[in-house]
């Protein structure tokens, strides 16, 4: 592993570069094939209306892998990632015309921890709601 | 009925063994819109110290949740799955996936909570490489929310 951050240059309430990530149903059938996750919420609106749902929503898994994006872009070596993990607050609600939605997440330093690993906590929000709670990745730095 | 949390530390059978393919993790890497060269090049991969192309944080998740089947499906737990969603997810690396591995889960069920009314079932899932290696531990959080009228 080889991190392109150096942990002595790391400050706790240090910024990640965000990251925006956009959502179509495009996407969600891309990532229902990739993933094997075919659940009917992710891409037929009256099965989602059905249950309760205000519209398809997006893979939580999916949300979860762009949350990472941030942490990993800033690293280099995205095998520099020891823990990672998030909650599930809010779907995001993709609609189906050409913009779809957009996941937002920014990263900050929390925590500088012993062997030159740092706690990472991200924040995802998608029209305005928070998609993703206690989301926080330790990595490794240089 | 809530879930019996005599099931608690109930482990099932290692899932049969899944080879990661180079083209496999594109895919993924591709469908998450991820261009990172340490999932598409394996010469990139290998500067990074890999030995091949490694896969994004999250692939493993495509084993780990096909492997909770097993208890998900499993008729003495009695879990009703159309009231299930996935409240958390987490996973604790020993190295990451990579192509050419050959990887079993093993499920294990971590903890059962009975919370107004919900069940909140955590399932862990720990991937083993061929070689005995640990490679990865998932854990996900199930909410399996009460039914009307309950």
């Amino acid at each position: 592993m080889t991190a392109q951050v150096n942990y002595d240059e790391v400050e706790i309430g240090a910024q990640l570069p965000a990251g925006s990530f956009p959502v179509t149903r495009a996407t969600l059938v891309q990532y229902a094939g990739a993933s094997g996750d075919f659940n009917p919420i992710h891409w037929n609106e009256a099965f989602a209306r059905s249950v309760g749902l205000p519209d398809v929503i997006g893979h939580g898994m999916f949300t979860m892998a762009e949350a990472i994006r941030v942490v990993t872009d800033w690293l280099g070596d995205p095998g520099a990632v020891l823990e990672y993990g998030v909650r599930f607050t809010k779907p995001v609600v993709v609609p189906n015309d050409e913009a779809g939605a957009v996941i937002e997440v920014t990263g900050k330093v929390a925590a500088k921890l012993e062997d030159r690993r740092v706690r990472v906590d991200l924040v995802a929000t998608s029209a305005g709601e928070k998609v993703l709670g206690m989301s926080r990745a330790v990595v490794q730095l240089a | 009925m809530p879930l019996d949390p005599s099931f608690i530390g109930r482990s099932y059978p290692p899932t049969a063994a899944y080879e990661v393919g180079r083209e496999k993790i594109r895919e993924f890497a591709e469908a998450v819109g991820d261009a990172n060269p340490a999932y598409l090049d394996a010469d990139a991969a290998k500067a990074l110290g890999h030995p091949d192309v490694i896969a994004p944080p999250t692939f493993p998740f495509l084993l780990t949740y096909r492997a909770a089947a097993q208890v998900v499906n499993d008729p003495e737990l009695g879990l009703d799955f159309s009231r299930v969603v996935h409240g958390d997810q987490r996973f604790s690396y020993t190295r990451p996936v990579r192509a050419g591995d050959r990887l079993s889960v093993t499920c294990t069920i971590d903890s059962i909570k009975s919370l107004a009314g919900n069940d909140i079932l955590t399932v862990r899932g720990d991937v083993h490489e061929e070689s005995g290696e640990h490679v990865v531990t998932a854990h996900m959080m199930l909410v399996a929310r009460a039914a009307e009228g309950e």
